[in-house]
């Protein structure tokens, strides 16, 4: 009964895998919505608001992981700038939700706060159709995609690699963070957007609301992760290891290395966007902070401590980062950045194939 | 002896006595109403005094200002280490009892400003004088004009003459008299004021009714004549004045680049720690000047010389640490040393943080910096930032006597060229090593001793030109000394040029814009090494 395209799809991962797989999903997906839904918030069961959301936003940084994985695990090439495509669909989700807001701003107006605090009389050309959801979401795809698109056909084309491709992705996220900044830009300056109050007439207030978005977020992810594991198991991503390990090699092979480049290099910073999407609306907030180098190089180093070249490691090092730094900005505030910078040294100088080294190390070992 | 030479001699006077005893030559009631509860009778009352001009009204205005002009028992007293009566200038025993202050609000703090510089006009320092016709210039009210133009026949020193000049020509703009009006038109055509060609400019206003704010056609074609003048005479110190912002800019642009150009250009280490060398540069200079402040307080002007030195050992220490320490064990692996020294950064901008708080620390320029080279019209070039322009010339010529006339130099060329074949000849490359990346280090010690000149000085200061330092020296070509200098410049100059048009941030995003568009034009720089060692 199986046809190619089913068995090709349940081999991605083996049946520990699967059944790992599945069980994260239901309890994402299935049970903690419903005890939210049904249990009185004091039962011992009942996940707080506070917990969906931390867990809600490690989760889009872990899809962000597996983006960072992607092009740099597999296919070489390190981007200092993908924080930017986060913050992109995040701001283009956020406009949707600003205008959701609508006349309940501080001014009463149909324009956002910050527009009436500037004098401005109507929306600026580039906000027309941001009241419909559906091009909320195209626009997700489109902008982040066509903006690492248009970046990498020139960069790839040119041969630019190596440290020069981090060194100027990371000059573009700086540039539109400056350009961000701006609060003639139209996209509310310094304080970005916040104070949003309901998506797709739901209100962001409310804990069903949150606990839908953690779902969806579960969803996208565990979509995400099939993804990826589709494409690194394919021809597609032994050649990905092959541009990463010999791209001379593979193009005198007959391939054509530029295009692969930019096929994953364009899929990844889609990725990316749609994790900020999803993102926005559970922290509530987006700023050109966002987009500051320092942001995109921490992505890095979430898939050097999992793992580079493994997807499970880029997940797990995402997690662990973000735990991390939720437990230290609560209790060592000050001590946070060393420990960070502690992370960077100690994993590129002696655990060069992060955590999942070690614990491959231990399976092999037993 | 004339009216005028008596006035001086009684000024003179006046002014030997300092505050002693005020002459008794003032109105009682003009005095006294300067006590009023009202506002505008005190500003009436201190506009008589102008009116009068009398010299001795000045102590009085002075102590009036510095909220000294008090109150007892219905007796104004003038009370400095001791009290005295305002109009006899006896002195006064106050007692347990404490004398109410003259309130003043700050219109009228405004108001005596004005008044205090029209009265100094008479007093026989030079310096005053000019203070006080510097005031006029910019702000001066009718009942000064008498006194304006009084002093203006006295007076001898032709720059305090042409401010008196202008200042005349300011109020007479607003006199009935329309000759009298063309005429100060004239005057103000001749000012180097930028605020002046607002004024004229204010003359041509049309009104709705299509009546002009000046009535007479002959005013109005002078005017637009002198406006012409004025714009004339700015074009060439605005111009100059852009081209040095530029050069300028540039300067500090290849102060923090240049140590990177050595770092990453020669040596191929991508040291994202670059930024946080040029803030320990200049966290050393704060605490030079603090140590100069608390040891040396008389040399204190001098401690930015001892900072240079300083700067440039303590980050060429800090440089050689992280090398022996961490770099050396990642060479060949370029994104692995990125991430790292991005670790170091974060780790010494936090240790920063811990030693001297998260706030901007205060550095403060030496005497002999402050201030500026007035090139014309509105146009000053500051001190500090010439110093810069110099200091970042000075850097260079080290820089490249280090690489081009010492042994050091010929080692690193050879070390760069190839390493193999120099390891071969007895260079001992990884001396050769420390000692590179602790100059490039030191060097940019030295770049954040200027930049704590001109910025703020605060653990995020290396954060702001990373980006920066490093498309200076992508742009101009790595391991070319010559393209980082010209690609500092040039960003430089092209940034101030593109300012007036597009705003400072709008222009610094289509320079990163042009350069990443450049890069991919040309991924090796605007001067690409050719041959052979284009593949290393």
């Amino acid at each position: 009964m199986m046809g190619p395209v089913t068995t090709r799809l349940t081999q991605l991962l083996g049946a520990r895998g699967w059944a790992v797989l599945a069980a994260l999903v239901a309890v994402v997906l299935v049970a903690i919505p419903l005890t939210r839904a049904w249990l009185p918030p004091e039962h011992p069961l009942y996940l707080s608001d506070y917990f969906v959301l931390l867990t809600g936003k490690i989760m889009c940084y872990m899809m962000v992981a597996l983006a960072m994985d992607l092009i740099w695990g597999y296919a070489g090439i390190l981007s200092l700038g993908h924080g930017l495509f986060f913050a992109l669909g995040g701001y283009a989700m956020g406009m949707y939700l600003m205008r959701e807001i609508g006349t309940e701003g501080q001014y009463q107006s149909h324009l956002p706060d910050y527009m009436v605090f500037l004098d401005w009389k109507e929306f600026p050309w580039y906000w027309a159709g941001t009241e419909y959801f559906v091009l909320a979401v195209l626009k997700v795809i489109l902008v982040p995609g066509l903006l690492a698109f248009v970046f990498g056909w020139f960069a790839f084309r040119s041969r630019i690699k190596g440290v020069y491709f981090s060194i100027i992705t990371q000059a573009l996220t700086f540039a539109f963070m400056l350009l961000f900044f701006r609060n003639d830009t139209g996209f509310g300056g310094n304080n970005g957007f916040t104070d949003f109050k309901r998506i797709l007439g739901f209100s962001l207030a409310e804990p069903a609301t949150k606990s839908a978005l953690f779902a969806v977020t579960g969803l996208f992810l565990a979509l995400t992760f099939l993804l990826c594991r589709y494409l690194v198991t394919s021809k597609f991503g032994r050649l990905l290891a092959a541009v990463r390990d010999a791209e001379s090699r593979t193009m005198f092979c007959g391939y054509n290395t530029r295009d692969y480049k930019l096929f994953v290099w364009t899929l990844s910073a889609i990725l990316c966007g749609i994790a900020g999407a999803l993102y926005v609306p559970q922290v509530g907030i987006i700023n050109p902070s966002e987009m500051s180098p320092a942001n995109s190089i921490e992505i890095a180093i979430w898939v050097a401590v999992g793992g580079r070249g493994t997807l499970s490691g880029a997940l797990l090092g995402a997690g662990i980062v973000n735990g991390a730094k939720s437990w230290f900005t609560v209790a060592f505030p000050e001590f946070w950045l060393y420990f960070l910078g502690a992370l960077f040294i100690f994993v590129t100088l002696f655990l060069p194939r992060g955590v999942m080294s070690l614990l491959n190390a231990r399976r092999r070992a037993t | 002896m004339t009216r005028g030479g008596w006035r001086i001699l009684v000024s003179v006077l006046i002014w030997l006595l300092g505050a002693a005893p005020v002459a008794h030559a003032l109105d009682p009631a003009t005095v006294r109403q300067l006590a009023a509860e009202d506002s505008d009778a005190k500003i009436e009352a201190i506009n008589r005094l102008v009116t009068e001009g009398d010299a001795a009204a000045i102590p009085l205005l002075k102590a009036m200002q510095d909220d000294r002009l008090q109150m007892l028992r219905g007796r104004l007293l003038i009370v400095g280490d001791d009290a005295r009566d305002a109009l006899t200038g006896e002195p006064v025993s106050v007692g347990a009892e404490t004398p109410e202050t003259i309130i003043i609000i700050n219109r009228i703090r405004g108001v005596l400003g004005t008044a205090l510089a029209a009265l100094r006009l008479q007093v026989p320092v030079r310096a005053t004088r000019l203070t006080a016709a510097r005031a006029l210039a910019v702000d001066a009210s009718e009942e000064m004009l008498p006194l304006i133009q009084r002093a203006l026949t006295r007076e001898s020193d032709p720059e305090i003459k042409s401010l008196l000049a202008q200042a005349a020509a300011v109020l007479e703009l607003k006199s009935p008299d329309s000759e009298a009006r063309r005429r100060a038109v004239q005057v103000l055509g001749t000012s180097d004021n930028p605020q002046t060609k607002q004024l004229l400019t204010v003359l041509l206003v049309k009104a709705a009714d299509g009546s002009f704010a000046e009535p007479e056609v002959a005013v109005r074609e002078e005017a637009q004549q002198a406006i012409r003048d004025i714009e004339a005479r700015f074009v060439v110190p605005r111009a100059l004045g852009t081209l040095f912002s530029g050069l300028s800019l540039g300067s500090v642009l290849l102060l923090a680049a240049l140590g990177l150009a050595i770092t990453f250009g020669l040596m191929g280490i991508i040291n994202m720690a670059h930024g946080e060398m040029l803030m320990i540069g200049a966290y050393t200079t704060y605490v030079v000047q603090v140590l100069f402040r608390q040891y040396f307080p008389g040399a204190f002007d001098a401690y930015l010389l001892a900072a240079v030195p300083a700067a440039f050992v303590i980050t060429a220490l800090v440089g050689v640490a992280l090398e022996r320490g961490v770099i050396r064990h990642l060479y060949g692996r370029p994104l692995e040393t990125l991430l790292t020294t991005w670790g170091i950064s974060l780790i010494l901008i936090q240790l920063v943080r811990t030693i001297f708080g998260a706030q901007n620390v205060e550095v403060e320029n030496p005497i002999w910096m402050s201030g500026g080279f007035a090139l014309g019209g509105d146009v000053v070039l500051p001190y500090n930032r010439v110093v810069i322009v110099f200091f970042a010339a000075f850097v260079v010529l080290l820089v490249w006597a280090l690489l081009n006339r010492t042994r050091l130099g010929l080692n690193v060329r050879a070390v760069t060229q190839n390493r193999a074949m120099a390891d071969c000849m007895g260079i001992a490359t990884p001396r050769v090593d420390w000692m590179t990346f602790g100059l490039g280090s030191g060097i940019a010690g030295l770049g954040g001793v200027a930049l704590s000149q001109i910025g703020n000085v605060g653990p995020d200061l290396g954060q702001a030109y990373i980006v920066d330092s490093f498309m200076v020296v992508v742009l101009g070509g790595v391991g070319q000394l010559a393209g980082t200098i010209i690609a500092a410049i040039g960003l430089g100059e092209v940034n101030k040029l593109l300012e007036p048009y597009t705003g400072a941030v709008l222009g610094k995003i289509l320079v990163l814009v042009f350069i990443i568009l450049f890069i991919q034009k040309r991924p090796q720089g605007m001067f690409a090494l050719k041959g052979r060692a284009v593949e290393n």
